[in-house]
């Protein structure tokens, strides 16, 4: 009987001591913590994408409370939220411009093969096997490194081919360190107009890999309202992002391998065929 | 002296591996060890903690637990009580050190992170003071212990988390895949660190 109680005693005495020096350290050394910073880490989307250049998004958080950035740098709060955590700072929200990824590759894996690939099924172990399997060593190799490190699900795979959905991505620049092939470039968003082809081969060797190969033709650049709107690079054209053409460019230049592209209609599939 | 710290040093690292031989801390072995970075994590949190541990149940042992007391008339000895003692005084060990960490070193405290309150009642720091009190070392010696048993276990939970990320790029057949395949690893592993046996 005495044992018992002397156990129940010191488990008691003992519960209480630890208790109470607990308790006297946590008063004694309590750290002052911003409650603000939690309650915008619970405004933002919680996705932890980085797309605003921080580690996830507390740390966003703390940087819109702390000054050091506005809350417009959120990619992918719609701007409602954006307004509602500026307002809850009563600081101004800032404006970004909206920008997301475009994936320069118009030509499906199918195309020409060079030789089978067996191994692991990424993108970055595939490129180290003489720059992957596809005849093109400049395109799209097809095995969803970028799709998988999306945290929007907005890269679909189409026939062997990354596709960017521009009405899911919201330009976290997620995916654009994981193509080995540095396809991939943050456009801006009010831009639609984008070449699909990355390849700076000269134009009959492009073809022989590629029926969607970007030809430097310059048909485009002689359709466009100015000559500055696609910027000629060797044997590629580009968009120039900074004096963008309007939509109507992709008709009026009527690009004979469809390498000039609407990043809608991309997405929508309505150029599918074109590189088969 | 010198002597008996290098067995122990190289009997808790290598030769009575605290995962791979006494099987103690197996659920962070297993939970802990598919990334590189978590388990470095972990083990720095372990090291920590375990040697901590350790000199502080080592000094309960020689002036709580080996003492008697006088309580109503009768003798009394609260040897009994040794694995409750030390289980409640680890946790709140480690809780009051978590606080203080907090204030004056917020970057160990972030590195540290999750794996401090996970482990205030782990298994393999509870088994390091008890293996203290029945092998009757002193305050220095237990503290050596403590220190080595937490490198064996990093040791070993490195070496595992290591294999685990490149198992993940390996072809498993279908009914070995994941929890599975890492058993058997482990197994292997274990047998592996049985090559040290008789070293000590």
């Amino acid at each position: 009987m005495m044992i018992i109680i002397t156990a129940a005693l010191f488990a008691t005495v003992l519960g209480a001591l630890l208790a109470l020096v607990i308790g006297a350290t946590a008063r004694a050394f309590a750290v002052e913590t911003d409650t603000r910073v939690e309650t915008i880490t619970e405004m933002l989307p919680g996705v932890n994408c980085g797309g605003c250049g921080y580690a996830g998004c507390a740390d966003f958080a703390k940087a819109v409370v702390e000054g050091r950035t506005i809350p417009s740098q959120c990619p992918v709060s719609t701007s409602v939220h954006i307004t509602r955590i500026a307002e809850y700072l009563g600081i101004t929200a800032g404006e970004k411009e909206k920008v997301f990824a475009v994936i320069h590759c118009g030509g499906s894996c199918t195309v020409t093969v060079r030789s089978p690939y067996n191994g692991v099924g990424d993108c970055r172990s595939a490129a180290l096997v003489a720059g992957g399997a596809k005849g093109c060593d400049f395109g799209c190799i097809g095995f969803a490194s970028c799709a998988r490190a999306c945290p929007f699900d907005a890269i679909e795979m189409r026939d062997g081919l990354a596709v960017v959905h521009p009405e899911l991505c919201v330009g976290c620049g997620k995916c654009v360190d994981t193509c080995p092939k540095n396809l991939i470039t943050l456009a801006p968003a009010a831009v639609d107009v984008h070449v699909y082809c990355s390849s700076p081969e000269k134009g009959p060797v492009k073809l022989k890999v590629c029926k969607a190969a970007c030809i430097a033709c310059r048909k485009c650049v002689k359709a466009a309202d100015s000559e500055t709107q696609m910027t000629v690079n060797g044997f590629l054209v580009a968009t120039n992002y900074s004096n963008p053409p309007l939509p109507d460019l992709v008709e009026k230049a009527a690009c004979p391998t469809k390498a000039l592209r609407l990043a809608t209609k991309h997405a929508a599939g309505a150029y599918e065929g074109v590189s088969k | 002296m010198s002597n008996n710290i290098l067995a122990i040093t190289v009997g808790a690292i290598l030769v009575n591996n605290f995962v791979l031989s006494k099987i103690l801390g197996i659920c962070p072995f297993l939970g802990v060890s598919k990334k590189l970075e978590t388990a470095l994590g972990m083990s720095g949190a372990v090291i920590f903690v375990m040697t901590l541990s350790s000199l502080v149940m080592a000094l309960i042992d020689k002036y709580v637990l080996s003492q008697t007391f006088m309580l109503a008339g009768t003798v009394i000895k609260l040897r009994f009580l040794e694995i409750l003692i030390f289980i409640v005084v680890i946790a709140a060990l480690v809780q009051v050190v978590e606080i203080i960490l907090q204030k004056f070193s917020p970057p160990l405290y972030k590195a540290l992170g999750i794996f401090l309150p996970l482990i205030t009642t782990n298994c393999a720091v509870l088994g390091a003071a008890e293996l203290n009190v029945k092998a009757g070392r002193g305050i220095i010696e237990s503290t050596i212990f403590g220190t080595c048993s937490a490198i064996g276990f990093a040791l070993a939970l490195i070496l595992f988390s290591s294999l685990r990320e490149r198992l993940d790029l390996a072809k498993v057949p279908a009914p070995f895949q994941g929890t599975a395949i890492a058993l058997i690893t482990a197994g292997i592993l274990a047998m592996v660190f049985m090559g040290f046996s008789g070293l000590v």
